[in-house]
């Protein structure tokens, strides 16, 4: 209970900082202590699979692309954070959406409480018991076997999609070369502003 | 479960609730989809708390499957805002108005 609490009051406090941090690098740092918190809030809920997937994914892999694209933004020529940081006006209603949300949630909750299984999952880390990975393979590969192909299908078109956004390749799979450069010259990623 | 599953649900929703402002309120697309990994994984949390209240696996199942969709989703949004910075130095997804009909 004690853990719980502390864990919950690490990903509150987190979140909050992420979502108020005035730059992206300051906002990733307290992405990933939200995510290493939500991990082993999952070990605490016998989800051992994806305690390990939510730091391998998630703090690995997606933090790691996110501190890549603010280092590649932020490496041009101007200073990154320009312009007006949050919407105007539009605060108090967030807040008050966010607020009827979470009232929400809570309201059903405590109107139905949620009927816990009675039944000893057994001790964490033997095998076929609830949440281990022999466990998560057999449900993966058997009976949702379709919604796993379908992720792969799903990896497949954003990596592509991905090829064609950012890389050099036109909309009708035409390579647009640019123009080759003389190797000392490096052009500014940020350039000038255009004319509004 | 020493602690209730009602607690983790409520604090799945808190989470949901900062995630939500955060996309409301900041202009800056990086710090948007951050606070859109941070829906994803109060989402995330309310599936295995009921997944471990129930002692049912698809919880966890859907759980793997929001991640798959979540890095996706992280990968094209950052290639779409590396190229948006590319063609505009302002870092505001209101200046973003390339796809208005």
């Amino acid at each position: 209970m004690i853990a719980f609490a502390i864990l919950a009051l690490v990903m509150v406090a987190s979140a909050i900082f992420t979502v108020t941090a005035r730059r992206p690098v300051h906002s990733v740092v307290g992405l990933l202590a939200n995510f290493v918190a939500l991990a082993i809030i999952y070990l605490s809920l016998q989800a051992e699979f994806l305690a390990v997937m939510q730091i391998v994914v998630y703090s690995g892999a997606i933090l790691i692309l996110f501190v890549f694209v603010i280092a590649l933004l932020s490496s041009g020529v101007a200073p990154f954070d320009i312009g007006p940081d949050r919407a105007k006006g539009v605060l108090a209603p967030a807040i008050l959406f966010a607020l009827l949300i979470l009232g929400g949630v809570i309201a059903t909750v405590l109107r139905s409480p949620v009927a816990v299984v009675v039944g000893n999952p057994g001790p964490t880390g033997t095998p076929q018991v609830f949440g281990s990975v022999a466990d998560f393979g057999i449900a993966l590969f058997n009976d949702n076997l379709l919604p796993f192909e379908a992720t792969a299908f799903i990896l497949l078109v954003a990596v592509i999609g991905v090829v064609l956004i950012a890389g050099d390749v036109g909309p009708a799979g035409v390579i647009t070369r640019r123009p080759r450069k003389r190797p000392g010259d490096r052009e500014p990623i940020v350039k000038e502003p255009a004319a509004r | 479960m020493i602690v209730p599953p009602e607690a983790y649900v409520a604090l799945s929703a808190v989470l949901f609730s900062i995630g939500v402002v955060g996309v409301i309120v900041r202009r800056n697309p990086l710090i948007m989809l951050m606070s859109i990994e941070l829906l994803f994984n109060a989402a995330n949390l309310a599936l295995v708390t009921y997944a471990r209240a129930w002692l049912n696996d698809v919880g966890h199942i859907f759980a793997f499957l929001v991640i798959t969709v979540a890095a996706a989703e992280a990968a094209i949004g950052l290639a779409i805002v590396a190229v948006t910075f590319r063609k505009t130095p302002h870092v505001d997804v209101d200046d973003v108005a390339v796809l208005k009909g």
